[in-house]
């Protein structure tokens, strides 16, 4: 049964990128002015520095379909089928205008960063929001519970991005405790040594910090979980068993509380991808995040295309690989059970 | 609650409530008895919550500041005042003055119709797609349809939000805030389209619901009196979260300049005074930190405001504060909601 629930996420998983591909495909489409004629004014006077070039159309074509996969002069549904099975079988996204190279190029260089800061972060967001709630609910009405549920009312309702500018002004530029921005100090030579490692942590440090808020909302969902369960009755037999409180904390009410939070947390993942565009913007972090704001400020709409699949694929990835673990987790998920 | 309708006089139902007088109820009753329940209990409740009334009271600032702010206070112009005026100095400019000598409060407030109608437009789309996929695919359980939802739901759920917004504005450009607030609410409803589904077929499998039925109510009161109750307390709370997320998104997106500055926005006050490195520059600092403490005060008040509602839905709290009502029916209508 276990591997008939993977088999439909999975197909899910597969749905996902079709969906993505499509979409990207339509909104070429969909661009203001004829299909691909806005990538043509890009081309256009991307190459009008270069001049002399007469305005020819047949070429002009042959260039969007390098840039973009999209052959402007064919029938929608080949344009469709070549634009689909070059992303798919070849893992060609075109070529960037701006930097004339191949977007799987630029963005692949980039991934492990932006992978790298977003994972820490929502380790740490929810790995403290876990804690956090559990305490709260243990100490039920107790005066820690009444002021971390202020905070964290307070900390709901500050954006992501507004803590990473106050971290910057506080962290980097008054105390000049962490680096201003970058992902690695140009001093430090790279390779498997403490330096470099240092530097990579502490130019990560504040972004991961200012991404963990986005977990934090998960604490107030975690305490009312707990406080549900801390009810129950099986918890009483546990204590009357005499069990340690140790495992009564973990495997009884932990475990249960926790269970409840997979779909926030899905979509909790989804969340922390996202939240890289500005967040690396903010904090001159180059990852994708920052390549895709780059591409829309040169208007390399192929970058951005690319861009917008990678991120959707990682997410993907993430969200799958989450499920393979949560069916160890939940035994219901094996037994077949429609997580409702 | 509508169990004295004056046209089923002898129904099933009032057979077993002992309280039923067998004549009509005067219409003046049944007003006051409707407008307790529906404003006067939940009034009460939430006044004994303090998230509630100081939520309320900041949503009503903004408020204010968007209706009669914009029209009180001038919209401002470059050279209003000094460059760079310092806050809490002149009242003319309490706020303060950026580098080209607009006040920074008056910005403030002109920038809040666009985002109510930003935040407006945002809670309509996402609420509402929502509404009608949780509710049609709960229905609809097993068929077609709800496979079909639910895997366009999923499939929603996993794409970035934000990069795909992103890619939207970066295409079309929107300068319209109806239209910004639509994109943003396209990838907000599927997280509450599931908690309605999950919802619907939990309450179906209800035993009130199942005596409704045999009692031979029709699917459309059962919908009306079981179900919406019940979904109301997650779309109000929903729409509030929505909001919040709308302003978060739509900052964001001012912020990075990736929307057209054509409007006054929160965000594009926090953009220019960041380029213009307002982080290093102490004298600027007021330009940046006003429009951070707007943000948070109205999503601080959203928040407050969804949990302040939180309570006054909780119906057994609600039961002890409806007095016109018997204590007798208000019991009742406590029973049938709870769970």
């Amino acid at each position: 049964m276990a591997t008939n629930y993977l088999a439909k996420r999975f197909g899910q998983a597969i749905l996902t990128l079709v969906a993505t591909v499509t979409l990207s495909f339509v909104l070429y489409h969909a661009m203001p002015g004829s299909p691909t004629e806005s990538l043509k004014n890009v081309i256009l006077s991307q190459q009008a520095g270069t001049g002399g070039s007469t305005v020819n159309l047949e070429r002009l074509n042959r260039l969007v379909a390098l840039y973009t996969n999209v052959q402007p002069d064919q029938p929608l549904y080949i344009q469709f089928y070549q634009y689909f099975s070059s992303i798919i079988f070849e893992q060609d996204l075109g070529t960037s205008i701006y930097e004339n190279k191949p977007v799987t190029a630029l963005i692949f260089e980039r991934v492990p960063w932006s992978m790298f800061i977003s994972v820490y972060a929502m380790v740490v967001g929810y790995s403290l929001s876990i804690v956090i709630g559990a305490v709260m609910a243990f100490k039920e009405k107790s005066r820690f519970d009444s002021v971390s549920s202020v905070v964290l009312i307070g900390l709901n309702s500050v954006p992501y991005y507004i803590v990473g500018i106050l971290l910057i002004y506080f962290f980097a530029i008054q105390m000049s405790w962490f680096p201003y921005g970058g992902r690695v100090s140009s001093s430090v030579t790279a390779g498997f040594n403490v330096p470099f490692m240092r530097s990579i942590v502490m130019h990560a440090a504040l972004p991961i910090l200012s991404m963990s808020m986005l977990g934090l909302g998960g604490a107030l969902t975690m305490r009312g979980n707990s406080v549900r369960v801390l009810g129950e009755d099986y918890l009483r037999v546990a204590k009357l068993r005499g069990l340690r409180g140790s495992r009564i904390a973990t495997q009884y009410v932990g475990r249960n509380a926790i269970l409840p939070m997979y779909t926030q947390f899905m979509i909790g993942i989804a969340g922390v991808f996202s939240s890289a565009v500005i967040v690396e913007q903010i904090f001159s972090y180059p990852g994708v995040g920052l390549l895709m704001y780059n591409a829309i400020q040169t208007q390399d709409y192929p970058l951005l295309m690319g861009s917008l699949i990678i991120f959707t694929t990682v997410t993907v990835v993430a969200i799958f690989i989450a499920d393979l673990t949560y069916g160890f987790v939940d035994p219901r998920i094996s037994a077949g059970a429609d997580n409702e | 609650m509508s169990n004295r309708d004056p046209n089923d006089t002898v129904d099933l139902e009032e057979l077993f409530n002992s309280s039923t007088e067998h004549e009509p109820t005067p219409m003046s009753e049944r007003v006051k008895r409707t407008l307790d329940l529906t404003v006067v209990a939940p009034a009460r409740v939430a006044l004994t919550d303090w998230r509630a009334v100081v939520g309320t009271l900041i949503l009503f600032g903004f408020f204010l500041a968007g209706t009669a702010g914009v029209v009180l206070v001038d919209r401002p112009t470059s050279g209003d005042a000094p460059i760079l005026a310092q806050p809490f100095q002149n009242p003319n400019y309490i706020l303060g003055t950026d580098t080209f000598g607009q006040p920074i409060g008056a910005q403030l407030i002109h920038a809040t119709p666009a985002m109510f109608k930003m935040i407006f437009a945002g809670a309509v789309i996402s609420i509402g797609v929502a509404a009608l996929v949780g509710l049609l695919s709960g229905f609809m359980r097993g068929t077609v349809v709800d496979t079909v939802l639910m895997s366009v739901t999923d499939v929603v759920i996993t794409i970035p939000g934000l990069p795909l917004v992103i890619v939207l504005m970066a295409i079309f450009a929107p300068e319209n805030p109806y239209i910004v607030g639509v994109l943003l609410g396209l990838d907000n409803w599927p997280g509450l389209a599931r908690t309605v589904r999950s919802q619907v077929l939990s309450i179906r499998e209800e035993s009130y619901v199942e005596a409704s039925r045999i009692m031979g109510l029709s699917t459309g009161t059962i919908l009306r009196r079981d179900l919406l109750g019940q979904l109301m307390p997650y779309i109000t709370i929903n729409s509030a979260l929505a909001s919040r997320r709308i302003i978060f998104e739509s900052v964001g997106l001012y912020f990075l300049g990736i929307l057209p500055f054509t409007t006054f926005n929160w965000g594009v006050l926090m953009n220019l005074a960041y380029k213009g490195g307002a982080l290093n520059r102490p004298q600027m600092l007021h330009w940046l930190i006003f429009p951070m403490v707007t943000i948070f005060l109205m999503s601080f008040g959203l928040v407050l405001f969804s949990q302040g509602m939180d309570s006054v839905f909780n119906v057994r709290l609600r039961a002890r504060h409806a007095s016109t009502t018997t204590d007798d029916k208000a019991a009742d209508q406590g029973d049938s909601a709870e769970i």
